[in-house]
């Protein structure tokens, strides 16, 4: 039997569903499929374009590869548009000429984004939000702008916003409906998000109608509103809506369209024509377009399954959704409006935390028929479950939106009473009763139940509810997940600072005795020794102490490789006078040391042996220097440019505020290393944002970003602040940094932290810079204790004629290591090889001199 | 069984709670530990670097087993025989250890002894 030919017009989210699906029927092989797209590559994840802005690429965004189409026999063509259908023929068009024929023909073409008729508006720097190229051009005309507008107050336009905002714009939105979210929110829901975006400096303008856009007096462009007001701004982006891209069933008399646009499709989501289907946003049901791509997937399986003779169905979809918006969360189900004739609803507002939930139910207060929720989404999924399945209300149905006082949490019960087949993860059709059974296949955590369902990977909307699920079914089989630290604890991390702090405890044996079990190991005591230094900062070679640092804190450098010493002062800001320069360079020179300027603005000295370690010191430190704590969990370097000292560019003293960082933060211990940058303007010499801690001038103040990283997975930094003055910077960092110090894993960086809390950055902000759990001033008297107390370990060592005993190579011989070997290399030492060194000590008498090789 | 010939490597005191030193006994490097009271004498070349730096390591206990972790490649080896934890193909000289009049000794590592 030959195959039968599926053509698929357009690689977006749902034609790759449907591409996808078919290749995993079990019928695949009959199938020959045939991909175009318009873009310039394969399908990627357009709902989580905003990404984009947060350091994901394009590449990150990709659904898939041309490596699996390829391994899977499917052709595609990049970069070609399909022009006609010709359905008598059974063959489409190409732009570049050329006929291909088909058996069945999938059009997947999408939406496009609606821009008014505005007069003005296809100037340079007046943009849309779809596709990848789009990303591309805002971040291009940001770089230009100081000031943006959104046109379009929905869904997209606040993501928009969002994202604008992210790009450091100055962002207002403009909305021709009286309110925030018309489709979704109700009056008030909208005017508390309008409350909360306002307060994140967001400007508001609502009831506008754009009448034209013209040169602006201080911005590139003035919009005049009908009301006869105005608005001026650097760049506009368009996100007043989408429609239907239907201009290929245009080409075709036989397909009919919806006198609004919109391809018509049955519930096998065959289109007017025979054997052509449409699914996704172009396709036009019971005289509605599906927005989402939930709706969107349902259709490509549908699709496939009228392909392969199956008998499923479309019969719509709930368009409930939950995002967050801005860091606000924003959810609705249903009818939110309270449109049903004789419906009841309850409301909940909180003003102070800005939380809005109302519930609609039915005249006979027996079902759910919608909600909105806006400041907390938490109830979202049960809500939506409870609605889409018609579950029974509750006796009291106020309970589920009144905050949980103490007692068992609802949401679990919630998840409990759902049945089997509830679908929790509608993006990817995964149902409860797979998530439980891949639990009791062994997944223990999300990441594992994302793996093996795909739960969650897409809009990322049910993760909670996921989560929910899989922690009730856990229970039910007695798991018990284990975060414990080690073997000796049965804490994690944050338990045991929690536990440190509370009962004052202050060494190593009085935690283990009370908390743990056995000696300890090298886990959990370099753990503890850095939750102690973050809390107590004592002296890290006290008795009791000493034994928890590594051998790196311990000796206060870094052990390399054949057993010696690199020692790196510390140079603040990487300023430094000539005459220290030349004080190291006369060190180096004395003890032999190979020296070797490092990524971090400092000069490193290696090949120091265990006992020469404080002589070395005695001369850095009475020459001024201190230690950089290039061994420990703590600050390393703040990397700084030269700012506006000297720099044509420069918006303020960044090698200032560098040094200002560095002085306050060193010695600061942390559950991993601390990085920080400071550049004095946007071009960012400094790299800031790829540190823990960068910051960055701009014309209002500096801007701070947190919880980049360089290293083994780079995580470009996420925007905090913008606007700072000094002491606002320091404020903010002196939170975050606690309050990483308080919450982190052990060895968790700030960028895997980040990762990993709940709720993201938006939940940092709440917490660091709202202060929703009342502890600013605790985070800000704990650093004040670590700052005031800050001792340079190595002047406290060397005083102590007692702790300096510790670095004599052997306790019972004055002789040297005669397994340090080095030989020179480029005019300096380096350790010598394997094979070097069974050469050297096979030679009679050797010293540990340095051969020259 | 011969004799076995006591080194005497420093003052009792000289040791602290869980922190390694390293002492010369004839041409060996031996890393020495005192733990909850009671010594251990190891080689103090780690085999996996050849570096001398096991009495520079941490130490602890892992199930049953008191160990110390070489600071280079955290590979734990057992204070009592010698062995590694993570590779059974690798062991570490044990050498007796005593204190006796506040002062710590040591004798050399012992060939199998032929009976
Ligand atoms: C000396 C230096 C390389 C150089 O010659 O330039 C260096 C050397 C080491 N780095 Fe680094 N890193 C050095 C700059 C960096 C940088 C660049 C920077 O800071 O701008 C990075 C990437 C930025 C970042 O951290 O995000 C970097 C990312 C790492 C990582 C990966 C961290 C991560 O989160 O992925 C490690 C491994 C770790 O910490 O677990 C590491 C670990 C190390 C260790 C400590 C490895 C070890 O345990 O032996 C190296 C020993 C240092 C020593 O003996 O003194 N080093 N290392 C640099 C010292 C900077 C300083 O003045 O303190
Ligand atoms: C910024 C943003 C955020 C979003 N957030 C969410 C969200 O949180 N939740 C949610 O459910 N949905 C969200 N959406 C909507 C979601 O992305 C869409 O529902 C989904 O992408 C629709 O998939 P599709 O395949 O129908 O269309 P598309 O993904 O648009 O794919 C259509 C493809 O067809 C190509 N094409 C069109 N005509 C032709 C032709 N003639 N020849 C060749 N190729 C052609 C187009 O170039 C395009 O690549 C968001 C959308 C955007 C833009
Ligand atoms: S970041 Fe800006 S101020 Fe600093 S050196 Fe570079 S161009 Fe100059
Ligand atoms: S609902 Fe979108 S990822 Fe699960």
């Amino acid at each position: 039997m030959s195959k039968q030919r599926i053509v698929v017009v357009g690689n977006g989210m749902v034609g790759h569903k449907f591409i996808e699906t078919l290749l995993e029927h079990e019928q695949a092989e009959h199938f020959e499929i045939i991909a175009f797209s318009e873009e310039p590559r394969l399908a990627y994840d357009r709902v989580q374009l905003s990404k984009y802005f947060d350091g994901s690429t394009a590449e990150d965004l990709m659904l898939t590869s041309e490596d699996f189409y390829k391994e899977n026999g499917v052709s595609y063509a990049l970069n070609e548009k399909v022009t006609q259908v010709n359905d008598k023929e059974n063959t489409v068009s190409l732009a570049s000429g050329n006929k291909i024929a088909y058996d069945k023909l999938v059009l997947a073409t999408g939406s496009f984004p609606f821009v008014p008729p505005i007069p003005g508006k296809d100037q340079p720097h007046c943009l849309v939000y779809r596709t990848i190229e789009d990303l591309e051009a805002m971040t291009a005309s940001a770089k230009e702008s100081k000031t943006g507008v959104v046109v379009g107050g929905g869904l997209l336009g606040l993501e928009a916003a969002n994202a604008l905002k992210n790009l450091g714009l100055d962002v207002s939105v403009v909305e021709f409906a009286p309110r925030l979210m018309a489709v979704q929110l109700d009056e008030i829901g909208g005017q508390q998000l309008r409350t909360k975006i306002e307060a994140l400096g967001v400007g508001v303008h609502t009831g506008k109608n754009t009448k034209e856009i013209v040169a602006g007096e201080n911005s590139r462009y003035r919009m005049n509103f009908a009301d006869d007001t105005h608005l001026e701004t650097d760049m506009i982006l368009f996100s007043a809506g989408i429609r239907p891209q239907d201009e290929l069933a245009r080409s075709n008399e036989t397909i009919e369209l919806g006198p609004r646009g919109g391809i018509v499709i049955d519930n096998n989501c065959l289109t007017t024509a025979p054997n052509v289907y449409a699914i996704g946003e172009c396709a036009l049901w019971n005289n509605r377009i599906f927005g989402l791509v939930a709706p969107g997937y349902q259709m490509a399986k549908v699709a496939v399954s009228h392909i392969t003779q199956g008998a499923e169905a479309f019969t719509g979809a709930d368009m409930s959704t939950k995002l967050k918006l801005l860091g606000v969360d924003v959810a609705s189900v249903g009818d939110a409006q309270g449109t049903t004739p004789g419906c009841l609803s309850y409301v909940y507002q909180d003003g102070v935390n800005g939380v809005y939930k109302r519930i609609v139910i039915s005249e006979c207060k027996t079902k759910l028929l919608g909600a909105v929720l806006v400041g907390e989404a938490d109830d979202f999924g049960t809500l939506q479950q409870m609605f889409v399945h018609g579950m029974a209300l509750p006796e009291n149905p106020e309970s589920l939106i009144v905050p949980n006082t103490g007692g068992e949490q609802a949401a679990g019960a919630g998840v409990d009473a759902l049945p089997d087949e509830a679908v929790i993860c509608s993006c990817n059709d995964v149902t409860k009763g797979q998530i439980c059974c891949s639990v009791q296949d062994g997944a223990t955590t999300i990441g594992a139940i994302k793996d093996a369902t795909k739960a969650g990977t897409s809009c990322g909307g049910c993760t909670v509810l996921a989560t929910q699920v899989m922690n009730s079914e856990l229970e039910k089989l007695g798991v018990e997940v284990n975060t414990d630290i080690c073997e000796h604890f049965a804490h994690t991390r944050q338990e045991l600072f929690h536990i440190i702090k509370v009962e004052k405890i202050k060494t190593f044996g009085e935690l283990i005795k009370s908390h743990g079990k056995g000696l300890g190991c090298d886990i959990c005591k370099p753990a503890a020794g850095s939750i102690l230094a973050s809390v107590w900062n004592e002296y890290v070679l006290e008795d009791e102490l000493a034994p928890l640092q590594d051998t790196n804190d311990h000796f206060m450098a870094n052990m390399q490789k054949n057993g010696t010493y690199s020692v790196v002062p510390r140079v603040a800001g990487g300023e430094i006078t000539p005459d220290k320069l030349i004080l190291i360079g006369q060190v180096a020179k004395k003890y032999n040391l190979y020296t070797k300027i490092t990524g971090g603005q400092r000069v490193d000295l290696f090949g120091a042996q265990q006992h020469e370690l404080p002589l070395i010191w005695k001369e850095l430190v009475d020459g001024g220097f201190e230690t950089g704590h290039a061994y420990g969990k703590s600050l390393r370097t703040v990397k700084s440019c030269v700012g506006s000292t000297w720099c044509r560019y420069g918006m303020l003293d960044s090698a200032e505020m560098a040094i200002r960082l560095e002085e306050r933060y060193k010695g600061l211990r942390a559950p991993h290393k601390i990085k920080f940058g400071v550049s004095g303007c946007t071009r960012e010499c400094a790299e800031a944002q790829g540190k823990d801690i960068g910051v960055i001038a701009g014309e209002e103040g500096w801007m701070l970003y947190v919880c980049g990283n360089g290293g083994m997975k780079p995580r470009h930094a996420d925007l905090f602040a913008t606007g700072l003055s000094d002491e606002q910077l320091i404020q903010y960092i002196d939170r975050v940094l606690m309050f990483y110090i308080r919450t982190a894993d052990k060895l968790e960086r700030t960028s895997t932290w980040m990762n990993n809390l709940e709720g993201g950055l938006a939940y940092l902000k709440q917490v660091t810079i709202d202060n929703t759990l009342n502890i600013c001033d605790e985070l800000e008297a704990d650093m004040a204790n670590v700052v005031n107390t800050y001792q340079c370990e190595w002047k406290t060592t060397l005083e102590n004629p007692e702790k300096l005993k510790r670095f004599r190579t052997f306790v019972n011989s004055e002789e040297k290591d005669n397994t340090v070997l080095f030989v020179e290399e480029r005019d300096q030492i380096r350790p010598a090889t394997e094979e070097e060194r069974v050469r050297f000590v096979e030679m009679p008498s050797s010293e540990t001199e340095t051969e020259t090789a | 069984m011969t004799q076995l010939q006591w080194h005497t490597i420093c003052d009792a005191n000289d040791l602290t709670e869980q922190v390694g030193v390293r002492a010369l006994v004839g041409q060996d490097q031996v890393a020495i530990f005192k733990i909850e009271g009671a010594l251990y004498a190891i080689s103090a070349i780690d085999p996996f670097s050849n570096a001398a730096v096991l009495s520079r390591g941490m130490v602890g206990s892992l199930q049953s087993r008191i160990v110390v972790a070489s600071p280079l490649l955290k590979q734990h080896f057992d204070l009592e025989t010698g062995e590694c934890l993570e590779d059974d193909t690798v062991s570490v000289a044990t050498y007796p250890i005593k204190e006796e009049g506040g002062k710590i000794l040591v004798a050399p590592a012992q060939e199998v002894a032929v009976s």
